[in-house]
């Protein structure tokens, strides 16, 4: 354990180096947003009797997206894919096979460090935002949500990290990755929830949706907190969003020791 | 002038070669690479499609004039990726490993070399669909343009390219001055986002800077309202040609004052 807080201290180091970097594209990344929030700002407002059929009123989605900006801040992973994938084609993993530090343990401290490292750049320009736009913010549906919230950001977090571990083992197999990497980025992109609440899709399209990973990697801790999803569902929902946890965990390790077969390190 | 002309046509003929042969290189990788363009461009349909459950309208912009619209806005942007993209990501690598020197001491036109380079030939395949999906559109909304819309419409591309380009070029030029500059792609993407929007989402600050300043707001909507019979304010276009120049003009004065502090990378 003590060596991966060494690792954790190390990657906040290293990460700080990029602050500068972290800054600028926090800030670029509110120009979408802001986008999103006057498009549909204007949507509702000509909303003539089309009705309410998503459930979701002006505040609350407007508010839907300044929550996915914040969980995004807190939960995504940066750029942990490519540096995994390029340790494997550039044989940096060669020493972690002789050292008694677990490759995947190791990622997940810097993973961690990363987040910390963002969150501290981050949280003083999101803050402006926020109050920029504090007549739209809503407190969470209860003081249980909030708690389950927060629990279900860790499994998100992890969910997160995990997915894109297993996917940076491709390289592997294969010498350039990015082009996977971005194909499963689209599909989380909408199916998580980034581009709309799952909630406005037809019922059918949505329960689909529901029986794949993605929605647990955004949109089910948000719906959570606000109260979308409560009670028994709350909990079920939990325990898939565990389940998928430990399958994506599980598949990560797998493809590691599948890959370690292949391995002959290149350079070295 | 028209011998240096030629002489330009038949270098870039040249780069066209190598990127031809470059690319069928990795054909499988070329495959990916449509298919990724593929899934973004439907993914802004599917949203289209998704806001138009909830509404009827935004603003004045119907749903099918708004798929015409991220239509438009998925052809100036493929068209520009094809030409310069690459070209203007790599900019920083050059620099940073010094590679730059070779381009420097070429009896060529630098920037035309930088600019150039590359040509990403899958995104013409894009550009195309986007075609396809602006043609299904124009259908939808029973468009007939005429000779001189098409015209209007082709030289409004035009100059969105340049801006496009003028704009990313300069973000790239600023490696110059710093070494890391990874998040310049990053950037460009927030920034181009916003083009495929229909401009009365927006009211205020925003929209003036997005116009006036930086004109992505123009970029594609000023074209598709040409084409699909919505009013243009009289002097949209000539606020889109204004400041497209604006902008060509300070992206080369700034990569001549950044050239000069070009250092090489010594090994």
């Amino acid at each position: 354990m003590k060596k991966y807080l060494h690792v954790i201290n190390i990657g906040l180091q290293n990460n700080l180096q990029y602050r500068f970097n972290y800054l600028t594209r926090t800030l670029f990344g509110f120009i979408p947003l802001f986008a999103m929030l006057s498009l549909w700002r204007t949507i509702y407002s000509h909303r003539n009797g089309t009705g309410d059929a998503s459930g979701f009123s002006e505040a609350q989605m407007l508010f839907y997206y300044l929550l996915v900006a914040v969980v995004d801040v807190l939960t995504a992973v940066n750029e942990d894919d490519w540096q995994i994938a390029a340790d494997i084609r550039d044989g940096n993993i060669s020493q972690f096979l002789l050292k008694p530090v677990d490759y995947l343990w190791y990622r997940l401290s810097l993973f961690f460090a990363g987040r910390i490292a963002f969150i501290a750049m981050a949280v003083g320009p999101l803050a402006v935002f926020l109050y920029g736009f504090r007549g739209y913010w809503l407190w969470p549906a209860s003081a249980e949500a909030m708690a389950v919230f927060s629990l279900s950001l860790v499994l998100t977090a992890l969910l997160q990290f995990f997915i894109s571990y297993a996917m940076a083992m491709l390289a592997f197999w294969l010498l350039e990755i990015s082009t996977f990497i971005f194909i499963l980025f689209a599909f989380e992109y909408l199916a998580s929830g980034h581009l709309f609440p799952l909630d406005i899709l037809p019922p059918m399209l949505k329960q689909l949706l529901y029986l794949t990973p993605f929605p647990y990697q955004l949109y089910f801790p948000i719906s959570i907190y606000l109260g979308k999803a409560a009670g028994a569902e709350m909990w079920r929902g939990l325990a898939m969003q565990l389940f998928w946890v430990l399958v994506a965990y599980v598949f990560a390790r797998l493809m590691w020791r599948r890959g370690i077969r292949r391995y002959s390190a290149f350079g070295g | 002038m028209t011998a240096n002309i030629k002489r330009y046509l038949a270098l870039y003929a040249a780069l066209w070669k190598n990127s031809v042969s470059r690319e069928m290189g990795f054909k499988g990788n070329f495959i990916l690479w449509i298919v990724v363009e593929l899934l973004w461009f439907g993914l802004q349909i599917c949203f289209v499609s998704v806001i138009f459950s909830q509404t009827d309208a935004v603003g004045s912009w119907t749903k099918w004039q708004m798929v015409f619209l991220v239509g438009v806005s998925n052809f100036i942007q493929q068209l520009y990726q094809a030409f310069f993209l690459t070209n203007c990501t790599n900019l920083s690598e050059l620099v940073r490993t010094g590679k730059m020197d070779f381009f420097l001491l070429l009896p060529v036109n630098t920037r035309f070399l930088v600019s150039f380079r590359v040509v990403d030939l899958g995104a013409f395949v894009n550009a195309l669909l986007a075609v396809g999906v602006m043609v299904f559109a124009a259908g939808k909304l029973n468009l007939h343009p005429t000779a001189g819309q098409f015209a209007g419409f082709g030289a409004l591309c035009l100059v969105g390219i340049l801006i496009h380009y003028s704009l990313m070029f300069i973000l790239a030029t600023i490696c110059f001055w710093t070494v890391r500059a990874q998040g310049i792609v990053w950037g460009y993407y927030n920034l181009f986002n916003i083009a495929r929007m229909p401009d009365e989402a927006f009211r205020g600050a925003f929209k003036a800077v997005f116009t006036f300043a930086l004109p992505v707001l123009l970029v594609s909507n000023v074209p598709t309202r040409v084409l699909a019979d919505k009013i243009n304010s009289p002097s949209a276009w000539l606020v889109l040609l204004g400041v497209g120049v604006f902008w060509a003009a300070v992206a080369e004065w700034f990569w001549r004052i950044s050239l000069r502090r070009y250092t090489s990378a010594s090994s």
